[in-house]
């Protein structure tokens, strides 16, 4: 892996170009950390970034026929621009303050080419089955050492969750970005066009994440997904039935003792039990987090670390409020589109008022009514549109609300993997401790009878094997438990400090954002202002 | 009724709101603005024009007070008319709302320079009413609609609106040359509340009418009848190509402005809700910020409340729009109904017209008839014809003068209507500049506090 240099946020300098070109190419990255919900397809694809329409609403029977109303796109704003020769003062430029936070491994991931696809074997029954729709994800690696640079690979949405599933096992306490969800919708809204874009955005989204995150950004399995060509190399997931069925198959041979069951096995007691097909570890820890609620005794390890305790209350506070917050901020911006939306519509209004004062006119009070009226009606649709982009940039930045709130998801997954590992360490110390209850049982009982029996014997073998490899189970589960607290406290504190420069750069740019277009906003009325001054001037 | 002819133009102006007006919300008086109205300029002047303020906008106390300037020369005849102070009167069902009108004038007719008395909304329809017959072809200043909500009735923003458009009713009428002569605002501005009552009464139904409208409409309906009868039953019509561009256009205002009219109130609602879900907003940021703490926290703290003020002056923009954006709008679709009102005042008596004309030929030509046969009926017909003929010239002559007056009226109202949407679109430019200033210096006095704590 040469991307050691990552860790320190320096490109190594093989690639320091690369992400040079990368981050003055693309000026909306300035603006974002990783977690933006900006995509690289082109802003036509998201119906909010749309590019102004040469007529000033969608709804306009013939665009106006002055060229004053048409001005240039404020599309890729950057904050130099919004603040270039209205207010000097204004020119911050946020990125110096942002954290670049650029990929470990993979320059930029694109998502796109979404295509529709025959399985072989299709089932003719259900109609529409059958066929799914596939995205050609293209990554470029950083890393110099593992091929050409830039692959690309066709996967459909079920490799997606693969690779979720994966990650979700590999992973476990760290914080892994949420993967988008499953729709389970009629095929035929599968094949619909907008669908599939957000799909596809969304899981241009979500393979980015995944990239900037430290740890998984170097995962195997991430690279697996990105760089093999062909076929999806990752095992996949069951489906619950079938685990269940499978479970349900060996749990005889479990109840019975017969070797190879009734025992957990060291490798997979670092999983937890319930996505499992142990069931009868399943009916096991279950019994333990009864006996943890309900049961007198408390268990010989337990969650002390109040450091760990303190921080959890603190996320679900955190939660609670970016909940609220996201969603005042979806009002906020709902509200700034409907008045730039009405502006435009009255403008629209008094453009046609304009025209039929100026066709009917009898008197020359009219035709001077007629061009105050023109004023005003260029003015709103100048206004509306500047509303229009406000919003768009309002909504880009105020988005990282919305996406700490989904990386909430990923917290609390974190959290409940530490809590199962948990139980299963307390559920295997409890076994533990009723053998050695069985065994000090048998011993006592045995010592009362002369001379050795061959079944007590056996049994006493036998349970001491058991203990053996419960002690090992218990070993393993404590480790993983360990490293799970670890890679919890670890990914808190990352969470804590990106969180703090993603907040504040969220707060910067709506802030200059809003600055920028009202000072714009005030502009265009103040000039109307002053060629209606005439109108007020007897006024005392 | 005397024609005088009008050099230049009469405005009333709608100007800024009063900005302790409204916010009140336990005083009795809805709002305060100020007014300017400007005097009609009489043909000797040409250069200075004389501004009355009528204003209280330095008051804060519930009275009003109304400075106007003296005239620059003491004889010049003056009529300011002030309609103020909104105090809702009476008990549940038959509560209503009463205004004081203060008149100060040298009118000779007046009775006294200064008097106040106490009006209510029917009053001022009384007014219109009487004026809207007496002076047919003049556009009667449109009054504010009467009020179909019950809980809106006595809402502060209704009555404050209802106020101002009382106030700029009655001064149109006071600045028109003609109307202000009349002898019923003469009643209206100085009679006792009880003479005004009584007045009120008598206005309903077929009391008003004299005994020869009576008669005129019984005419009426005789010759409609008879048009039935002989089958012709389509309603005679001017001819005049430029009457009909007017009234094609008066058609086609009528519904852009009523479009218009939709769109400003339109855009006070966003306004509003805006405000809200700006306050809304700073809220859950503050909550957020008291969730992170240390210098973070802060910044999310400031954010909210910044956030929450602008909430504040963003209600108060959506007032100001109310009052002189959407209230100018809906103040000249209101007029253009009058100038509908006087276009079927014109149609009834350019149909009488005709009508009486017809009828005035057919008797003519009955009259020879009988006599040439020396019939004994000649004498009574001949009288009867000679009563058509002075009926027909006065019906004659009333279409002649709707027409004539219509003609100076429409070059007034559009000189007007272009002053009033002016001054209209003047303050709804500077109240939208104003508040994205205040937006601007809002957040922009943030950014330092934001930089310190990266």
């Amino acid at each position: 892996m040469g991307s050691e240099s990552y860790l320190g946020f320096e490109p190594s300098p093989a690639t320091r170009e690369e992400m040079e070109t990368l981050v003055l190419a693309d000026d909306d990255d300035r603006f974002h950390s990783s977690m933006s919900s900006l995509s690289a397809v082109p802003a036509t694809a998201d119906p909010l970034l749309s590019p102004p329409d040469p007529s000033p609403s969608a709804s306009s029977p013939d665009p106006p026929p002055y060229a004053d109303v048409v001005f240039s796109s404020y599309e890729s704003l950057p904050n130099a621009a919004v603040s270039s020769s209205d207010s000097p003062p204004l020119s911050r430029n946020p990125s110096s303050l942002l954290d670049h936070r650029s990929p470990a491994e993979y320059a930029k991931i694109t998502v796109s080419n979404p295509k529709k696809e025959h399985e072989l074997a299709a089932n003719s029954l259900v109609p529409g089955s059958g066929t799914f729709v596939t995205y050609l994800i293209t990554s470029r690696s950083l890393d110099p050492g593992s091929g050409p640079a830039e692959i690309s690979v066709r996967r459909r949405f079920r490799d997606v969750v693969t690779l979720a599933d994966r990650l979700a096992e590999s992973y476990r306490g760290f914080f892994i970005p949420p993967r988008p969800d499953k729709n389970v919708v009629e095929s035929q809204v599968m094949h619909k066009q907008e669908f599939v874009e957000q799909r596809r955005s969304a899981l241009e989204k979500y393979l980015r994440r995944l990239a900037c995150h430290p740890v998984i950004g170097r995962s195997d399995e991430l690279r697996a997904f990105l760089r093999v060509e062909g076929k999806m190399p990752l095992p996949a997931s069951t489906d619950v039935a079938s685990r269940m069925i499978d479970g349900a198959v060996r749990l005889p041979k479990q109840l019975f003792g017969e070797a190879g069951g009734g025992y957990v096995a060291p490798q997979e007691v670092v999983q937890p039990a319930k996505g499992g097909r142990d069931l009868l570890r399943i009916f096991k820890e279950l019994k333990q987090s009864v006996a943890n609620d309900w049961g007198g005794a408390k268990p010989q390890v337990v969650e002390e670390d109040k450091e760990f305790l303190e921080r959890k209350e603190k996320v679900q506070n955190l939660e609670q409020q970016l909940s609220t917050a996201s969603q005042q901020a979806e009002s906020l911006v709902k509200a700034q589109q409907d008045i730039g939306e009405t502006l435009g519509e009255l403008g629209m209004t008094f453009i046609k008022l304009t025209k039929f004062e100026n066709e009917e006119a009898m008197h020359n009070s009219q035709r001077s009514r007629a061009a105050d009226v023109k004023l005003v009606a260029t003015a709103a649709v100048k206004t509306s549109r500047l509303y229009r982009e406000l919003n768009a940039q309002s909504v880009k930045h105020l988005d990282t609300l919305h996406e700490y709130l989904g990386l909430m998801l990923a917290v609390h997954s974190a959290f409940s993997d530490r809590s199962s590992a948990l139980l299963s360490v307390q559920t295997l110390m409890s076994d533990l401790s009723s053998l050695h209850a069985k065994a000090e049982k048998h011993e006592a009982a045995s010592s009362k009878i002369f001379g050795g029996d061959k079944t007590r014997n056996h049994k006493a073998e036998e349970l001491k094997r058991m203990i053996r490899v419960t002690e090992d189970a218990k070993s393993c589960a404590l480790r993983g438990y360990e490293r799970i607290k670890e890679n919890n406290r670890v990914e808190l504190e990352r969470l804590d400090k990106e969180r703090h420069d993603d907040f504040l750069a969220m707060m910067k740019g709506f802030v200059v954002n809003q600055v920028g277009y009202s000072e714009k906003i005030a502009n265009v009325w103040a000039k109307v202002a002053e060629e209606t001054s005439g109108y007020a001037r007897e006024r005392i | 009724m005397k024609l005088v002819s009008r050099s230049s133009s009469k405005e009333i102006r709608y100007s800024r709101n009063n900005p302790n007006s409204l916010s009140k919300p336990g005083s009795d008086s809805a709002g305060r603005y100020s007014r300017a109205l400007l005097l009609p300029a009489s043909p000797s002047w040409q250069d200075r024009r004389k501004v009355a303020m009528i204003s209280t906008q330095r008051s804060l106390s519930g009275s009003s007070s109304q400075s106007p300037r003296s005239p620059s020369s003491p004889l010049e005849p003056f009529l300011f008319v002030s309609v103020t102070d909104p105090v809702k009167l009476g008990n549940g069902v038959q509560a209503y709302i009463s205004y004081r009108v203060i008149t100060k004038t040298n009118f000779p007719e007046y009775q006294a320079p200064e008097k106040i008395v106490i009006r209510r909304y029917s009053d001022f329809v009384w007014l219109r009413d009487r004026l809207a017959e007496k002076f047919k072809g003049i556009f009667i200043p449109p009054l504010p609609e009467k009020s179909t909500v019950e809980k809106f009735r006595f809402s502060a923003e209704f009555i404050e609106m209802r106020c101002q458009a009382l106030n700029v009713f009655i001064n149109r009428i006071a600045s028109h040359p003609d109307l202000k002569q009349s002898e019923d605002l003469r009643t209206f501005l100085q009679e006792d509340e009880e003479t005004m009552e009584r007045a009120r009464f008598q206005e309903t139904g077929i009391f008003k009418k004299k005994p020869a409208d009576l008669m005129q409409l019984f005419k009426d309906v005789q010759s409609k009848v008879s048009d039935v009868v002989l089958g012709k039953e389509k309603p005679v019509e001017e001819t005049d190509p430029e009457y009909e561009k007017l009234k094609n256009y008066i058609f086609g205002l009528e519904d852009h402005l009523a479009e218009a009219q939709r769109q400003a109130f339109r855009l006070v609602k966003r306004h509003r809700e805006l405000g809200d879900s700006l306050s809304d907003f700073g809220k859950a940021i503050k909550l957020l910020g008291a969730c992170e703490g240390d210098s973070l926290g802060k910044a999310f703290s400031e954010l909210g409340s910044k956030s929450e003020m602008l909430s504040i002056k963003l209600q108060k923009e959506a007032h100001n729009l109310l009052m002189n954006f959407e209230e100018p709008l809906k103040d000249y679709a209101r007029a253009v109904q009058s100038i509908k009102a006087t276009m079927v005042d014109r149609a009834n008596a350019f149909r009488q017209q005709c009508e009486l004309a017809e009828t005035t030929k057919l008797k003519e030509i009955n009259l020879d008839k009988l006599m040439l046969m020396r019939s004994e009926k000649a004498g009574d017909a001949e009288i009867e014809y000679n009563e058509l003929k002075a009926e027909s010239e006065e019906a004659t002559r009333r279409f002649e003068t709707i027409v004539k007056l219509m003609s100076e009226e429409i070059v007034r109202f559009q000189e007007q209507k272009t002053a009033d949407m002016g001054l209209a679109f003047h303050e709804f430019a500077k109240g939208q500049a104003k508040l994205a200033n205040d937006i601007a210096n809002a957040w922009r006095s943030l950014l330092p506090k934001l930089d310190a704590c990266s």
